[in-house]
């Protein structure tokens, strides 16, 4: 086949592109160019901004001996992932934005911007195998559970998992490290990154308040009495206990935690331990991986945080939105964050969480 | 099919002679500098070259100064000028809008840190300088520039530009001009010219990379760049790169380079990409225009994408423009001209050169087609 390799200036995607190639495709990396003001030096654990993590690409792809571009995707980036991470914050959700790139940018715009070129798919460095059933290509769970990416994933149509090709899937982290050492590339042992791309400080409150402004209002209790202020409603998530700074205890000593951020009224309400608890989710905007969920009740796994656990569920879809129902309640869930669904460790497909109960 | 270079503007195969002049060189001992014998004969080898550069630009062997990099004789000859008629009182840098980076820059970093103002002359759709522009400049404020430099033809589009009729307007006022381009390909006279200064570079000319000069009349005075040992009219100092001055002068004196063949084969590309891909434009096709180098603009395409496509069937070419980390923008020298910045991201620069065939010419024309078709499918923007 011929493929385009998104190469991050990672180990892993780095590695992933040297794979296909030994896989006997014909390959062409292709750095990512997602700010239109890129800083100079990698600062942190960040891992795909800087014009050093497009030379670490260059470098990788020189190595493995294919040609390398850079693809200009700032535009793109700035509107599908950034606006909507600002917009979803200033409506009092926590989105998650790796999320979004997949669907909108790696996925989207460079798999299309590929095809019609006449390649036939993406490569990444995700920890995430697919698989060719009898229902078509699936999405699964890489067998490095600790490192999987499937539920950043999670948003890929069909359409998307067919042009998708994750070659780092069947191998542990620690053994593609072992690979990139032997294979001669630099990056062997770049550390890992975690932080959110474009948001250089690392400070994602700091980042925000600079955006969205900071507007001081006031956290409440269940009762709507007054008992503090906040410097910002969004940056405060569900279930947050520290930093809260307030003063007036509680009756029992016990600690309070956010229970619910409303941006209209820019409060922030807090309550006890148990009120956060949640055994039924809503999803809208479903996507799935897979054959479509319908309206009779399946069981399965539901994953709402990209490292969190697989939590047994009933699932249905009403037509409209994607419905979990939990064995066992879970404490703090923040809306806007993805519920994926699980098959064992086939991924179901993905809804975006609007409701709680 | 082997790989076809087409991108003799960015850099050109070296020359036999060269390859034998230098690597001959590499293997002698000697600093020029030194008043021994091993020091006597490398200063030989490095005189006779510096007379043969002279003779091939029309200029003094005094007014041969060897510097690094075109760039580098650019960064010498626009700080130094600027430099001597600040401390005459004048202050303003003329440049014209389609310069190279190497003059761009240094005219901007000399407005940020140094305080001089910069006039840029527009060109016309044609890609030529507007002479009525820097008439009336030099007629209004002729006073206040300390220096006008003018590429001798642009490495985009090819186009030359007007440099005797610039001298002839500037009068008193010292012109500087960069013939990295130009050099070897089209009659070139730095007497003849008139300039006070013209930079070029060996590896555009089949000489080594890392080696250029700077052309400076013998009674120009200018602040140094670098500082040292004094060497190079203590305008450049540093050990003089000797097997690269000898590589270069190689390259100058053969007469590898065909303009008539070059020129035709361009020619010949022009009408097949007129045949084979409707819609396209070549850029400065009404002005006179270096034979090798030819700017095609193929709407509703982007010159990245296009670049990827050409790679894959084994075609070097180029944008031309500079890349800001890596990502390719918009054309200064195609919007200087007027374009849109959409189309001045839809072109590539083929250039011809020495070694070009009419087989290389026919693939190119013969993949064409093909490559623009997808490069449109693939523009989504």
């Amino acid at each position: 086949m011929k493929l385009i390799a998104a190469m991050s200036g990672g180990v892993d995607s780095a590695v992933a592109a040297a794979r296909a190639v030994e896989a006997g495709h014909e390959v062409i990396g292709v750095h990512l160019a997602l700010s239109s003001n890129p800083q100079k030096y990698r600062s942190g654990a960040r891992g795909c901004c800087t014009i050093e993590d497009s030379h670490d690409a260059r470098r990788a792809a020189d190595v493995i001996g294919i040609p390398f571009y850079i693809w200009d995707m700032a535009e793109e980036f700035h509107d599908g992932v950034v606006e909507d991470f600002l917009a979803e914050y200033a409506a009092g959700r926590t989105p998650n934005p790796c999320l979004r790139c997949n669907e909108k940018i790696k996925f989207a715009a460079v798999l299309d911007r590929a095809r019609a070129m006449g390649f036939d798919g993406v490569v990444t460095g995700h920890y995430a195998r697919t698989q060719i059933s009898d229902s078509g290509k699936t999405l699964h769970r890489a067998v490095d559970h600790s490192k999987d990416q499937s539920y950043v994933l999670s948003v890929l149509t069909v359409e998307q998992i067919e042009g998708a090709i994750f070659p780092l899937g069947d191998t542990t982290k620690v053994d593609i490290r072992k690979e990139a050492e032997a294979r001669g590339l630099a990056v062997a042992q770049k550390p890992d990154s975690h932080d959110i791309c474009f948001v250089p400080s690392g400070d994602n409150a700091g980042w925000l308040r600079d955006r969205l402004g900071s507007e001081v209002g006031p956290i409440v209790d269940q009762d709507g009495t007054k008992i503090g202020e906040h410097k910002g409603a969004y940056t405060y998530t569900i279930g947050q206990r520290k930093g809260l700074g307030l003063t007036v205890p509680t009756a029992d000593g016990s600690p309070r935690f956010v229970l619910k951020i409303e941006p209209v009224s820019n409060t922030v309400v807090v309550g006890a331990r148990e009120d956060l608890a949640v055994s039924m989710m809503r999803g809208e905007r479903p996507v799935w991986c897979g054959p479509a969920v319908t309206s009779d009740p399946h069981r399965g796994f539901v994953q709402v945080r990209a490292h969190g656990a697989a939590l047994p569920c009933s699932y249905f879809f009403d037509g409209t939105l994607l419905i979990a129902q939990l064995d066992e309640p879970l404490l703090g869930l923040a809306t806007g964050q993805a519920m994926v669904i699980y098959d064992g460790d086939r991924v179901v497909g993905s809804a975006t969480i609007c409701e709680t109960a | 099919m082997s790989s076809i270079y087409l991108d003799h503007a960015a850099t050109t195969p070296m020359v036999e002679e060269a390859l034998i002049a230098m690597t001959a060189q590499l293997a002698r001992i000697g600093n020029p500098s030194s008043l021994h014998t091993h020091g006597r004969a490398t200063r030989k080898a490095l005189e006779d070259a510096r007379e043969i550069i002279a003779k091939e630009v029309g200029c003094l062997p005094s007014e041969v100064i060897f510097t690094a990099s075109g760039t580098e004789a650019n960064n010498t000859a626009l700080k130094g000028l600027y430099w001597k008629g600040r401390d005459n009182g004048r202050n303003v840098v003329v440049i014209s809008a389609i310069e190279h980076h190497a003059i761009l820059d240094p005219a901007h970093w000399l407005q940020e840190h140094e305080g001089a103002e910069v006039i840029l002359i527009p060109v016309n759709a044609e890609g030529v300088i507007d002479l009525e522009f820097l008439t009336q400049l030099v007629a209004t404020r002729g006073d206040e520039i300390a220096v006008i430099s003018v590429m001798h033809a642009n490495n985009e589009t090819g186009v030359i530009q007007p440099i005797g009729k610039v001298v002839e307007i500037a009068g008193e006022i010292p012109v500087h001009t960069d013939a990295v381009q130009s050099f070897k390909k089209i009659p070139l006279s730095f007497a003849d010219l008139g300039v006070y200064a013209m930079s070029l570079s060996a590896h555009k000319i089949g000489g080594p990379l890392g080696i250029g000069a700077l052309i400076l009349r013998r009674t120009v005075e200018i602040p140094a760049l670098l500082h040292g040992g004094g060497q190079e009219r203590e305008i450049r100092s540093g050990t003089l790169n000797a097997p690269s001055i000898v590589g270069f002068a190689a390259a100058a004196k053969s007469r590898y380079y065909d303009s008539a063949h070059v020129k035709a084969l361009r020619d010949s590309f022009i009408e097949g990409i007129a045949i084979n891909v409707p819609g396209a434009v070549i850029n400065g096709l009404q002005s006179d225009r270096l034979p090798g180098i030819i700017n095609v603009t193929f709407p509703g395409t982007q010159s990245d994408t296009l670049l990827l496509l050409m790679d894959g069937q084994k075609i070097s070419c180029s944008t031309g423009s500079a890349c800001s980390a890596g990502v390719h923008e918009a054309s200064h020298v195609l919007l200087a001209m007027g374009r849109t910045e959409a189309t001045a991201q839809s072109s590539l620069r083929f250039s011809f050169g020495a070694t070009s065939t009419y087989a290389d010419c026919d693939y190119v024309v013969s993949v064409l087609p093909d490559v623009i078709t997808k490069g449109r499918a693939a523009n989504f923007s």
